[in-house]
């Protein structure tokens, strides 16, 4: 299995704060890889380097087999990226700032001219293709931004953080496009700070924060680090809480939690569908009345949370993002 | 899903950087036609860079007009074109700044690096769209002259001597480029491009005869490039032998170009 992005031992200092540090990460061919922190994590930055932007304090990164530092433009070659502040021309229209990024991927006019069209069809942006940026919406500024990183058609696909700011409807839409996207074999490094995002649409996932590597592995892998699924069943009496926790002792694989507030007991479970047949079998005997009875997958914020002690959409910490890229 | 985002054949993945100099002049066309795309969008900045000349051209000529004296025969607007084409030239040079300080802050300047291009030509482009500016400025304000009474018989002079003011607008473009990235702001860039423009076009022969300066200042007023310059081109629209002030005019632009071109390309690759 060889890497087509490979990250050895990467740091990058600003001054006294150590945005990236000791980072290594293999990310092979065709894998779409989600890079989960919160704001502040070092995910911007880590982007930058592989981007070419950014100089390691130290470390080896290469792309392709090419270094980041020594050959950078065999890396721009062969990577396409598209960020989080979406840089698009405002006073160009669609098409004249696809063919303009095209053009200077070194392609030809007229498969520059091609490309812009078949990048502006892909992201249903046609029908304003000769409409100057500056009308366009948030969302089609972001796809716009994401036709610009296909328009070289890249190996390597950098999204950083591409539903950031985003209303939950344009998310939606976007990660149409993007599960698009990441399905059709590039090897893909996701950013986000978003845990539904990373579970979307990663192959694997890699948890950074304060500019360490904390966790890393496939959702599934992750999700078990905090447990197993959870059966939880409310009661619709408060009184029956107590019956309820001692019907489920012997259903579950772990501690029964009860929730005094939300009206819930909950008990960790390994095999999902049988622990809530029999779940329900037995409060229906007792003859309890619920208003509510499931089984649910820890979600990534649960996992951040156990990981970090954080809550991962922290958006109160600050941002390394500031200091070094002036606006965002 | 069958398509790939790799071509299969290999073929029409973006080529490695085209060799040499075909590669940087298409980059440097791309970047220029850009430049100009969004000048255009925006002729409220075009109106206002001219407006702002031309109103130099009418006060200067109403309020000194009377006021200086000249040798016999020589009338204050001719005097005075020349000296508006310079300061023309370094007042829009500032533009530069301010386009590529834009630039930076709103993320346009890291696409450009993360693309497999020639990255002087984003300079390359922004001072070339920026001269073009200029030259457009400099046509509108020749034509405000001779509507308020500018003449010549030396039509071929006129024009190398606009040609001058152009050549001297791009190499103070540079000037402004690098100025720019170490800045980094748009307000900063602002407030700092005028700073070192004033003196230059003041301290100098572009409105009023340096030999009315006190004694101290004239020997900076006399031999600096804004008054080299337009001297050489008051020279050449009046039929005087003009050969060694354009020369002059020409060794301060290069040597201008020389120094700032390597500062602020280096400075556009380290930061």
């Amino acid at each position: 299995m060889t890497s087509m992005i490979s990250v050895q031992g990467l740091s990058v200092h600003f001054g006294a704060l150590r945005a990236v540090d000791n980072i290594d990460l293999e990310i092979p061919k065709n894998q779409v890889r989600g890079l989960l922190g919160p704001n502040g994590a070092g995910k911007t930055t880590l982007v930058r380097v592989l981007a070419t932007l950014l100089e390691p304090t130290s470390g080896t990164v290469t792309v392709g087999g090419h270094s980041v530092e020594r050959h950078p433009n065999s890396v721009r070659s062969m990577i396409g990226l598209a960020g989080q502040y979406a840089a698009v021309d405002d006073l160009l229209t669609g098409r004249e700032n696809l063919e303009i990024v095209g053009r200077l991927y070194q392609l030809p006019k007229t498969e520059a001219r091609k490309r812009a069209d078949e990048a502006l069809e892909r992201l249903s942006l046609t029908d304003a293709a000769d409409r100057l940026v500056r009308t366009y919406s948030g969302g089609m500024r972001r796809r716009l931004d994401l036709g610009a990183s296909l328009v070289g058609r890249p190996e390597v696909l950098i999204l950083d953080e591409p539903t950031t700011g985003l209303d939950p409807r344009t998310r939606l839409e976007l990660w149409a496009f993007l599960r698009d996207l990441v399905t059709e074999g590039a090897t893909v490094l996701l950013t986000t700070q978003y845990m539904d995002e990373a579970d979307e649409l990663a192959d694997r996932i890699t948890v950074i924060d304060t500019g360490h590597v904390i966790a890393d592995g496939t959702a599934d892998e992750l999700k078990a680090r905090v447990g197993g699924d959870l059966v939880t069943a409310s009661p619709k009496r408060r009184a029956d809480l107590a019956r309820v926790a001692e019907l489920l002792t012997d259903i579950g694989s772990g501690a029964v939690r009860v929730d005094e507030n939300q009206l819930t007991v909950s008990v960790p479970v390994d095999a999902r569908v049988d622990a809530l047949v029999r779940t329900a079998q037995r409060l229906d005997e007792a003859g309890i009345e619920l208003s509510d009875l499931g089984v649910q997958r820890p979600s990534l914020d649960d996992v951040f949370l156990a990981i970090t002690g954080k809550v991962g959409s922290d958006t109160t910490a600050p941002t390394e993002t500031k200091r070094h890229r002036g606006r965002r | 899903m069958t398509r790939t985002l790799t071509d299969e054949h290999g073929s029409s993945t973006a080529s490695p950087q085209r060799t040499g100099s075909i590669g940087l002049f298409n980059d440097a066309v791309a970047m220029t036609r850009r430049n100009l795309l969004r000048l255009f969008r925006t002729p409220q900045v075009i109106v206002f860079s001219t407006i702002q000349p031309v109103i130099f051209v009418l006060l200067f000529n109403f309020v000194f007009g009377g006021a200086i004296d000249f040798a016999p025969g020589v009338t204050y607007i001719d005097y005075l074109v020349p000296g508006i084409l310079v300061q023309t030239s370094l007042f829009a040079s500032g533009n530069t700044a301010i386009g590529l300080t834009d630039d930076l802050q709103k993320g346009a300047i890291d696409r450009f690096r993360s693309l497999p291009m020639r990255h002087s030509a984003v300079l390359i482009g922004r001072t070339n769209a920026d001269a073009l500016r200029a030259a457009l400025t400099m046509t509108i304000i020749t034509i405000v002259g001779f509507l308020v009474g500018f003449r010549t018989d030396h039509y071929l002079g006129l024009l190398i001597g606009v040609l001058l003011a152009i050549a001297f607008a791009y190499a103070f473009n540079w000037v402004f480029a690098g100025f720019a990235l170490y800045v980094k702001s748009p307000e900063a860039a602002q407030a700092g491009a005028f700073l070192p423009v004033f003196p230059l076009v003041f301290a100098a022969s572009t409105f009023a005869p340096v030999d009315q300066m006190p004694g101290w200042l004239q020997p900076f007023a006399q031999h600096q490039p804004v008054s080299v310059t337009v001297d050489a081109i008051r020279a050449l629209t009046r039929g005087e032998p003009a050969a060694t002030k354009v020369l002059q005019s020409l060794t301060y632009t290069a040597a201008i170009i020389v120094v700032a071109v390597p500062i602020a390309t280096r400075k556009f690759k380290r930061s």
